[in-house]
């Protein structure tokens, strides 16, 4: 294996293995909920691209032929990732706030979910267990 | 050199499992609990595909593209069981 890529691969290897470090370390250590929403996105992002990129340049450089499996991984975290984001804080404020602990949207449109009316036998039900 | 920076990244993941597995025992809301397990599908998917570098074996990125999807599907269907009492209406 020629020289620049084993730097190469060895740099992205390092960069991603710190940024998941990162990532978990937030989801671990931040003090507000929607503050450790915020911490993974990093581990998901740089730390999975850059292990993704580094693979990439391996199996390059090894067989000689360029593999697309890893764009596919790459393309599904990034579609997926903001979906699994909006539901966790729609879960969050669900579960722990209140409509009028929000701020109030312009021209009277209500927080969406909390204007529903709908058939829910979930959360909406028992109003009781939103501020245990 | 390859070698060392390979584990050098499996150790920062695993790492991150662990902190992950204390935030999920821990996490004093369940929206902590999903967010932690998305968080490990993740680093599972990276620990996946460091192995398939290792190993030479390129068969791991289906693997890896599996778990990623599993790790979706479950963390949307408890939040949706979490938001409407129902996954699928």
């Amino acid at each position: 294996m020629p020289l620049w890529a084993e730097i190469a691969i060895t740099v992205c290897l390092v960069i991603g293995g710190l940024f998941g470090l990162v990532g978990s370390f937030g989801l671990m250590r931040l003090p507000d909920p929607m503050q450790r929403l915020h911490a993974p996105t990093k581990a998901a992002t740089v730390g999975v691209g850059a292990v993704l990129i580094a693979s990439m340049l391996y199996f390059f450089a090894d067989r000689g032929h360029i593999s697309t499996h890893e764009l596919l991984i790459t393309l599904f975290i990034f579609l997926t990732a903001p979906i699994t984001a909006l539901f966790i804080s729609k879960v969050h404020l669900h579960l722990k706030m209140r409509s009028e602990d929000l701020p109030t949207p312009k021209e009277g449109a209500g927080w969406a979910g909390y204007t529903a009316t709908g058939p829910a036998r979930g959360v909406r039900d028992m109003p009781e267990k939103r501020n245990e | 050199m390859i070698v060392y920076a390979i584990f050098f990244a499996a150790i920062c993941f695993a790492l991150g499992l662990l902190m992950n597995l204390w935030r999920l025992i821990v996490g004093p809301e369940r929206s902590d609990r999903i967010l932690a397990l998305d968080t490990m599908a993740i680093n599972a998917i990276t620990l996946l595909i460091l192995m398939g570098m290792h190993l030479g074996f390129a068969l791991y990125f289906e693997v890896s593209m599996l778990f990623a999807l599993v790790g979706f599907i479950s963390t949307v269907s408890y939040c949706r069981f979490l938001l409407r009492g129902d996954i699928i209406e």
